[in-house]
């Protein structure tokens, strides 16, 4: 079965006068208090989705709260430096908005703050690699970049944990980051959390997203703007096989006018159990005119047995925009696609990985560090490996 | 001597309301170094005969053969009917994000020739086919027809047909929607396939306009999914002065 949506709206009707919903379901309370993030039963909106079983030992507030192991590559100029709680959330974007995100904050203990100074212009990414052996962890990740700096952050996970990150990003204005997660764990590990961007004036910010390991991954991405004239492109690549939970739940706030926001998530699910969830809410405030906004997702499903959640959400309180539009796209191999290349004599299976190659080099390409890009497309090279036979549908054409 | 057979082939189309017939028993031989020419009305059954050859999913052949050099092709899968030496250009090429033409037309040529063509020739004939078709080289690196244009998605076709040197070559509308200076260029390259005599043209089209620039052998007129009519290229000049009218009211009559 295949499922698409396309709505778009280059000019809304006229809304300006509407109340701001922010107190709807998509928008929880944010708070620094553990104590307002009630422990999730699973029949919450923004659980709903979610093995709240598994991600227990992260809503806990008693038990083991370790670190995950750091290893990084900082260029020249750039600070990594401990710093209390306290100062933490005076240089945060802002609170956490669950319980997995304040844990995180709140058991962290401090936090570690990177700097990017302003004006610096970095030819090497600074890479950040946070590895578990098996621990329970907590950790709280604030990053500064300076005005007018351009700089690539490249963070990846690895290795065996339980662990609650909360990840604060202020970008600088006219600033260009590019920022890079891989989220690689080991089968039984289990990550929760939420990084949140604030995009200063006239910044540009590009997101690239990649989970692949791990067997429950629930993961807030929130992005706001200080000023006019930020940009903002998020793309995500994601790959579930058998058993495994991967949840991607973004929030685009257009709270200012002129900003601009491009989000393309796409994942391949195959096995038995195999679950992907993504939430794309965008939100135009009546103080955002003449913005334009686009959030797509794809997933392709591979075998049997996979179930693909995929929810965008627009919330438009002004049609003084330049255009706001969302697509999501469930299914299994565009028969089309299959048709015309096998009729240039290209065998199915052939065909099947050509596809898949080319639905996720899309993202890739983008990354811009070579050694993920090439670990990516092994990745996908993997995926494609363990594909069982193919099945077709009767009448999919 | 090569040849395509199509014998009393009957094809039927999924619709969301079951099966429908389209094609209702159409017979033709194409030699090799011929070109015929498929001429008919709207909904008259064109598209299905080339798709159903081709082997796309939504089509059944229910009975009748089509053979290509004694072979039987409603048999065989989709990419063996191209290994066979059978090429469709289709009227709505299909967009295939994230791969590049170059890798498209590299696979396509390893998998037809069971070996990948030799790197420093091969790059001088993508190129060479591209240039041939006014594409510029810039084409190569582009997702196969993702954002080309209707002109530039048929001119694609013809480079592939010149690339990949099939033996039979179904060109399905390839003309509608080119301007005269397109129509030239597509024209040029069939041409260029036809020209050793070894390869033959089912051209279906809609106008006539492209047969001045590509010679028909034959011209058959189709309707409701049966060749009413066959003839020399001047039954063309008929069609084009006088349209379907005369064939359709046949057709119904004798129904």
């Amino acid at each position: 079965m295949s499922i698409d949506t396309d709505i778009r709206c280059d000019k809304t009707p006229n809304v300006a006068n509407a109340i701001e919903t922010l107190a709807s379901h998509l928008h929880p309370a944010a708070s620094w208090v553990v104590a307002d993030h009630p422990v999730p039963k699973g029949r919450e909106e923004v659980w709903r989705f979610s093995p709240v079983k598994a991600f227990k030992a992260l809503f806990s507030a008693e038990g083991e709260a370790g670190h995950l192991n750091w290893a990084t590559e900082l260029p020249d100029g750039v600070t990594l430096t401990e710093i209390t709680s306290e100062q933490a959330r005076e240089l945060a974007v802002e609170a956490p908005v669950d319980r997995v995100a304040a844990m995180a904050a709140e058991r962290a203990g401090s936090a570690m703050h990177l700097t990017i100074p302003a004006d610096a212009e970095l030819t090497e990414p600074v890479r950040i690699s946070l590895s578990g052996t098996g621990q329970t962890a907590f950790g709280h990740l604030v990053v500064s970049v300076g005005n007018h700096a351009s700089a690539t952050i490249a963070i990846e996970h690895s290795g065996d944990a339980r662990y609650a990150n909360k990840t604060d990003i202020t970008v600088g204005d006219g600033a260009q980051l590019n920022v890079v997660t891989l989220i690689d764990w080991d089968d039984a590990a289990v990550h929760g959390g939420q990084t949140s961007l604030r995009l200063g004036r006239d910044a540009r910010v590009r997101t690239v997203s990649a989970s692949l390991g791990g067997k429950a991954v629930r993961i807030v991405e929130r992005a706001n703007f200080a000023g006019p004239g930020g940009e903002l492109e998020q793309f995500g690549v994601y790959f579930v096989d058998a058993g495994q939970h991967i949840e991607h739940r973004l929030f685009v706030d257009h709270n200012a006018p002129h900003t601009k926001s491009n989000v393309d998530y796409r994942g391949a699910l195959q096995g038995q159990g195999a679950h992907s969830v993504w939430i794309g809410d965008v939100l135009i405030r009546k103080i955002a005119e003449g913005i334009e906004t686009y959030e797509t997702n794809k997933n392709l499903v591979l075998t049997d047995g996979c179930q693909a959640d995929s929810v965008p959400n627009l919330e438009i309180e002004t049609g003084e925009i330049i255009g706001a539009g969302h697509s999501s796209t469930t299914g299994r191999f565009d028969d089309l696609q299959l048709f015309y290349l096998r009729s240039r004599g290209i065998p199915e299976d052939e065909a099947r990985r050509l596809v898949v190659h080319g639905f996720f080099n899309d993202i890739i390409r983008r990354i811009g560090v070579p050694k993920i890009q090439k670990r990516l497309l092994a990745q996908v090279e993997d995926e494609l490996e363990i594909m069982t036979a193919p099945t077709t549908i009767a009448g999919a054409a | 001597m090569v040849n395509l057979v199509i014998s009393d082939l009957h094809v039927d189309v999924e619709t969301e309301s079951g099966p429908k017939q389209i094609l209702k028993g159409v017979n033709l031989t194409i030699n090799s170094g011929e070109v015929h020419a498929i001429m008919g009305p709207n909904g008259s059954g064109k598209s299905t005969m080339a798709y159903a050859i081709a082997g796309h999913p939504k089509y059944t052949i229910t009975s009748g053969s089509v053979t290509l050099n004694g072979i039987d092709l409603t048999h065989l899968k989709v990419d063996e009917r191209a290994r066979a030496g059978l090429f469709l250009a289709m009227q709505y090429p299909v967009e295939v994000p994230g791969v590049s033409v170059t890798n498209f037309l590299r696979t396509a040529k390893t998998a037809l020739d069971g070996q990948a063509p030799k790197v420093r020739t091969w790059v001088k004939e993508v190129n060479a086919a591209l240039e041939g078709m006014q594409l510029d080289s810039s084409f190569s690196a582009r997702s196969v027809n993702e954002g080309f244009s209707g002109g530039e998605k048929k001119r694609h076709e013809i480079a592939q047909l010149e690339l990949l040197k099939p033996k039979f070559a179904i060109l399905d509308e390839t003309d509608s929607g080119l301007d005269i200076d397109a129509l030239r260029v597509v024209a040029e390259g069939v041409n260029r396939f036809t020209s050793g005599g070894d390869t033959g043209v089912l051209l279906i089209t809609h106008y006539s306009r492209i047969l001045r620039y590509i010679e028909p052998d034959f011209v058959h007129v189709f309707v409701d999914g049966r060749i009413a009519a066959e003839g020399g290229k001047e039954l063309a000049d008929e069609l084009e002065a006088e349209g379907y009218d005369k064939y359709v009211q046949a057709a119904r009559a004798s129904v």
